[in-house]
Parts: C-alpha cells; sequence; structure tokens
C-alpha cells in the first residue's frame, strides 16, 4: 500500500489512504432478514429508517438506519418486549475517510433472546451529531464521551459531554478522524512548547476542583499559587467546573 | 450561628470513650456551637500516582465528613492511541499492541484480536489451535484473577494473599516465558494460528502448575473468605441490583455478581466452550464480597477447563494450510521457490480482508472483550481496529457504586472492580 519509494518513518506517516470513492457503497442489502428477527421487525416498522442491511462475517447482522432518528428507532428495540437488547455493549464510531460519512455504530445484546445486533448510523460529515441513547442505556455515558473525544461526534442530550481520553484542553482536533496525521496536527517544536508552557499546578488549583461555590475557599494559599504564574498563562480549562 | 446536638460515643461502648474515672459516669448530650471547620464539602484528590488507584487513575472525590458524596474518575494518562496505531499497521502487526493493553492478562487479547480478523475473513483455524487458545485464554484468566486477588487483599490490610498470588503468577510467567520468550508482552498468535506451538515439555510445566495452584487458592481462601475484618470491609459495600448493572454495561464477574448469570462463553460460545464442563459462579448481592466469591471460583473453573482441553489436545498442525495466511517454514521459505514468494507477499503486502466488519464478543478476565474489525475489499490493513474495553466500561459505574459510602470504602469498591489502566486508556 505504501510508496515503495519511500521507508522507515516516511511510509509509516503515509498511513492508511482515504476512500477511493466519496459516496458509501451501493444501497444494496445481503442476506435473508427473515433470519433475524429484530431485522425482519426493523425492516417492517422502520422500512422508511431503514438506509440497508448485511450480513456480515458469517453470522453477524448489521442495519444501517437513518440517523436522525436513531433514538427513536433504539429506544423501541430496548423496551419492545421481543427486542429487548437490554445491553449497550459497545458505542465507537468508524471514519472512512475520503469524505465519506463517519458512522456512529452501536453493539446491542439482549440477554433474553440471547441474540446480537449491531446498528451504524452514518453522519454527514457538515453535521456530526446524533441523539445520545444515555437515558436508554448508562453504560453509554463514557463510550459516547470517548466518539466525542475521538472522533468529534456531538451526542445531543448527554449530561456530561466532555473529553475523556484527551486533555480537555486538547487543542488538535480529534485523533481517530482519517484526516488527522498520526503524529499530531501541530510540529514536534510547537508540541513540545506546549507541553513546556503548561502549569501542571493549575490542573491542581482549589478553584478548578471546586464544585461548590468558589468564595467558599479559603484565600490565602490559592491567592500565592494563583499569583505567582496566573500572569501569563492561559485562563483555567473551562472543564473544571464538573470536576 | 447554627448548632447542633452532640453525643458523643453513642452506640460505642461507654468505657471506650472516656476510660478511667469518667468511665461510670453518664454521658449528657449538650449542645456545643458548631465548629466553623469541616461542615463544608471537601474536595479529596486521590491519584493519578497512587497505589490504591490500581494504575495512573485519578478520582476527585467530593466529601461529606467521611462520606463520599460523587466521584469524578479521571483518565488517560496512558492513552496510546492503540486504535489509531492500529489503522496504519497490517493484520499481524497490530498483535504486539493487543497485550500492552491488558499487560495483566495479554494472552486473552492476543486471541481475542486474531479471533475476530479470522472471523472477519473467514478463517477456520485447525482444531488443535482452538484448543491451545483455549488453554492460554484460560491460563491468562487466572493470571490475571491472581492479580486482582493480591492487591485487593492488599487495600484491605491483608498482606500475605498477596504474596502467595504473587508466586503462582511468577508461575505463569515462567509458563508465558517458556511458550513466547516474553514474560508479560507476549505475542503468541497470528492470524490463521499461533507464532508457535507449545514447546516441549510446556505441558508437564502446566500440568506442575495445575496441581499445585489449588492448593495456593484454598489457602488464601482460607485466609480470606471467613475473615471477620475481610468480610466486614467488602459485605454490603458497593452493592448494584442485576437490572443496574446490565444497564449500566457491568459485564463478567462485576456482572455476574449481581446476580446475572451472562457469561459470553456460555451465551455466545466461541471455540467449542459450549462442549467443556464448567460452572459460572453467580452471586446474589452484587458487592464487593460477592465478587471476590465470583473470581475466586472462577480460578477453579478455569483450572477445570484447562484439564479438559489438555486432555482433548488433539495433534496436528497449529497453523492453517493457507499460504496466503500463514508463512512457510523458514526450511521452505529458503528452498522452496513458491514458499519464498509466499513468504515474500505476506510480509510486504500481509493479508488481503474482504469488505465488511467484524464484532467478536470473548469473555476476558475482566468483563467481555469486544475486538471490532472494519475493512475494505481486499485492504491488508484494517479501516477501523476497535476494542471494547471491559474495564473501561466498568470503571464508569464507580461514581454510582461509591456514593454515599465512606472514602476507604471507595478504596474497597475501585479494587473490586478489577480495572487494568492500560485497557482503558488504550
Amino acid at each position: 500500500m505504501a510508496d515503495e519509494q519511500k521507508s522507515g518513518l516516511d511510509a509509516v506517516d503515509e498511513g492508511p489512504l482515504g476512500s477511493d470513492t466519496t459516496e458509501a457503497p451501493e444501497q444494496t442489502s445481503t442476506g435473508d432478514p427473515s433470519e433475524h428477527p429484530s431485522v425482519a421487525a426493523l425492516l417492517e416498522r422502520f422500512a422508511s429508517e431503514v438506509q440497508r442491511h448485511q450480513l456480515t462475517a458469517g453470522d453477524q447482522w448489521v442495519v444501517w438506519i437513518n440517523p436522525e432518528r436513531s433514538h427513536e428507532i433504539l429506544s423501541w428495540l430496548k423496551d419492545d418486549l421481543d427486542q429487548a437488547y437490554d445491553m449497550m455493549s459497545d458505542v465507537t464510531g468508524v471514519d472512512y475517510g475520503g469524505g465519506r460519512p463517519v458512522e456512529v455504530v452501536y453493539q446491542m445484546f439482549s440477554t433474553a433472546h440471547s441474540r446480537a445486533l449491531r446498528l451504524r448510523c452514518p453522519l454527514p460529515l457538515d453535521a456530526m451529531e446524533i441523539d445520545s441513547v444515555v437515558d436508554l442505556w448508562k453504560s453509554a455515558d463514557w463510550l459516547e464521551r470517548e466518539v466525542f473525544d475521538l472522533f468529534g461526534v456531538t451526542f445531543k442530550g448527554h449530561p456530561d459531554l466532555r473529553r475523556i481520553l484527551m486533555p480537555d484542553d486538547y487543542a488538535e482536533g480529534h485523533p481517530l478522524r482519517k484526516d488527522f496525521p498520526l503524529r499530531g496536527r501541530f510540529s514536534r517544536a510547537e508540541q513540545t512548547r506546549r507541553a513546556l508552557a503548561q502549569d501542571v499546578e493549575r490542573f491542581y488549583l482549589a478553584e478548578n476542583l471546586e464544585a461548590g461555590d468558589p468564595q467558599e475557599v479559603e484565600a490565602t494559599e490559592v491567592g500565592t499559587v494563583a499569583d505567582s504564574g496566573a500572569g501569563t498563562l492561559p485562563a483555567p480549562a473551562e472543564a473544571g467546573e464538573d470536576d | 450561628m447554627a448548632t447542633k446536638t452532640v453525643e458523643f460515643n453513642v452506640g460505642q461502648g461507654r468505657e471506650m470513650g472516656l476510660g478511667g474515672a469518667g468511665a461510670a459516669s453518664p454521658i449528657a448530650p449538650f449542645d456545643i456551637p458548631e465548629p466553623e471547620v469541616g461542615t463544608e464539602q471537601m474536595l479529596i484528590n486521590i491519584g493519578p500516582q497512587h497505589p490504591a488507584t490500581h494504575g495512573v487513575l485519578r478520582l476527585v472525590c467530593e466529601l461529606d465528613g467521611e462520606t463520599v458524596t460523587s466521584v469524578t474518575p479521571h483518565i488517560g494518562y496512558l492513552h496510546s492511541s492503540f486504535e489509531k496505531l492500529g489503522e496504519y499497521r497490517t493484520w499481524n502487526q497490530i498483535v504486539p499492541l493487543t497485550d500492552r493493553m491488558d499487560y495483566l492478562a495479554p494472552l486473552i487479547y492476543n486471541c481475542a484480536y486474531v479471533m475476530s480478523v479470522e472471523k472477519l475473513m473467514g478463517i477456520e483455524v485447525t482444531e488443535r489451535c482452538k484448543v491451545v487458545r483455549v488453554i492460554l485464554m484460560e491460563l491468562d484468566r487466572i493470571f490475571g484473577h491472581l492479580l486482582w486477588l493480591g492487591t485487593t487483599a492488599i487495600d484491605v490490610g491483608a498482606f500475605t494473599p498477596f504474596l502467595y498470588s504473587f508466586q503462582q503468577r511468577e508461575k505463569i510467567y515462567s509458563l508465558h516465558e517458556a511458550l513466547t520468550g516474553a514474560r508479560i508482552t507476549t505475542s503468541a498468535t497470528r492470524v490463521g494460528g499461533m507464532m508457535a506451538d507449545l514447546p516441549e515439555g510446556w505441558l508437564e510445566q502446566l500440568l506442575e502448575f495445575l496441581d499445585n495452584f489449588p492448593k495456593t487458592l484454598a489457602e488464601v481462601h482460607h485466609l480470606l473468605t471467613g475473615n471477620q475484618i475481610h468480610i466486614g470491609r467488602t459485605q454490603g459495600v458497593g452493592t448494584i441490583s442485576a437490572a443496574e448493572a446490565i444497564n449500566y454495561g457491568f459485564t463478567g464477574p462485576n456482572l455476574r455478581a449481581a446476580g446475572v448469570p451472562y457469561d459470553v462463553r456460555k451465551d455466545r460460545p466461541y471455540y467449542d466452550y459450549e462442549t467443556y464442563d464448567f460452572d459460572v459462579p453467580v452471586g446474589e448481592h452484587g458487592d464487593c464480597y460477592d465478587r471476590y466469591l465470583c473470581r475466586m471460583e472462577e480460578m477453579e473453573q478455569s483450572v477445570s477447563i484447562i484439564r479438559q482441553a489438555m486432555a482433548r489436545l488433539p495433534d496436528g498442525p497449529i497453523n492453517v494450510d493457507d499460504p496466503n495466511v500463514s508463512l512457510p517454514s523458514k526450511t521452505d521459505a529458503m528452498s522452496d521457490m513458491e514458499s519464498m514468494i509466499h513468504h515474500f507477499k505476506l510480509i510486504t503486502d500481509g493479508i488481503p480482508a474482504p469488505e465488511g466488519d467484524c464484532y467478536m464478543a470473548i469473555e476476558a478476565s475482566k468483563g467481555e472483550l469486544g475486538m471490532y474489525v472494519v475493512a475494505e475489499e481486499g485492504g491488508t490493513k484494517p479501516v477501523r481496529w476497535r476494542v471494547r474495553p471491559p474495564s473501561f466500561v466498568n470503571l464508569s459505574v464507580i461514581p454510582k457504586l461509591a456514593e454515599g459510602h465512606l472514602l476507604s470504602d471507595l478504596i474497597m469498591i475501585n479494587a473490586s472492580l478489577d480495572i487494568v489502566l492500560g485497557e482503558i486508556d488504550r
């Protein structure tokens, strides 16, 4: 895949190629949906919202659905007694690159029926928003935060949508997107400069940790630390309130 | 100024509080002004460098007195973007990344990853390979549980089980080393088989471990299971109901301790697990003690599964007989032209995958480990490689579990979840 003229780290930097096509593959369907009760039921009940479905890797069913009504469909899948997908195993994203939509992938499992299903919601790059499902499955909380962090998908209605793996003030974007270079957007020099410019102590100031009224914090000690270094530094991270 | 009634030593023996001459005199409640200090919520930062967090985990706790009112975990200190790195590597080159995630049970991750890729590509591994992988995965389940056992016991003040369990872990380290040459970073699997077959004498070494290990386990049982201090620290601490445990995404022993008999080995069997005779221990109360009991029992079941697997271990090749998947032997590659070409193509290009995606869930020592791979037609590298990390989701429950408990219980709850930060941060 990599250009043979290049060697070593140059080839590594080139990385995965974006998809050749800007469009997703044709809206085809494979497999017989009657084999999987949930796929058949989805096709019957939400026929206009199911974009396509596929049988992949031997026995796994994937259904592509309209992201605008994802919450309604997922909520039905959870609550309908014939589906009863009570376990949201995983929420993740897939970026094919080349301008193709970023897809949010839900892996669900029903303990009652011992059945697994995968839903995929393609989000066009200019509308990276989808309804959060934290109100249905609490397990989606951190999983959606991770997709937000690494792909830049906004989950509407998420109670606490913050970065989770990358630092709160990470300025280089969303690392798992295909247009994000392996070594980051900033040059090594810029990364080093930013790392050295950080005041580590500001993450531990009481005013950043404090959840309640900041006036309750005793002023003396905080004042001295803040005064000593605050002049040249950027404002403390906004996310401090949530801490 | 706010006042409140304070009764000293109520509920405790009077003598304990006062002692001496004061012991005989009754203690009357009296009004004192509420002190200025200590009435406000207090913030405690634990970690990221703290032995009780079992890794680089930072917990910001809000305390009312000694009671935890809220916990906010901060993770990401070990983030290495393995999933991004995976997109730059061919299928087989990803294997070394997997064992660096859960370095407490690396072979399970090695196996889970290649199982997912094989399923995507439609490769059926040989019978011998299946049984060997079952042995390795169960061995590492014991390996992972042993570390949890030792460190958790230390967190409640019991030092001896730590020494016992690490003695046994050392034996498994030796088994790792004999098989793969490495103690932690095993990288033992390849798409379509293993890096190498079991070395000579390995099964005897394993058998020796299996003979001795249950004795150690019984000793630890003796030390902890009926121990008053241990019971006092774990029973009724960090409880969760079955329905909540499912909703919050608990898997593995944590979920089973809450009374849900969900085990991927039973519910979505792979590698003929349905033909092995083993029990899935299920708890009742969903507290730290039940999690402890579940893991203890699981280790015994794993010993039994390994013995069954050893009994049925067939002879034959360990790698699939497909020149487009498995490397030829070195002798062939050096003497046979066709083998050399295959060798060259496999190393330079890699294995082409079909268009599609595959989510393979297996029962790791921490819970449901899902490996999700997405490939494009003919792709020798994944478009997306996603690890569904069991302890990432398990850890996200900690704010709920710890709320209302004492700060010292938070340490116990955190320990009982059996997290590994390498996999949470990836």
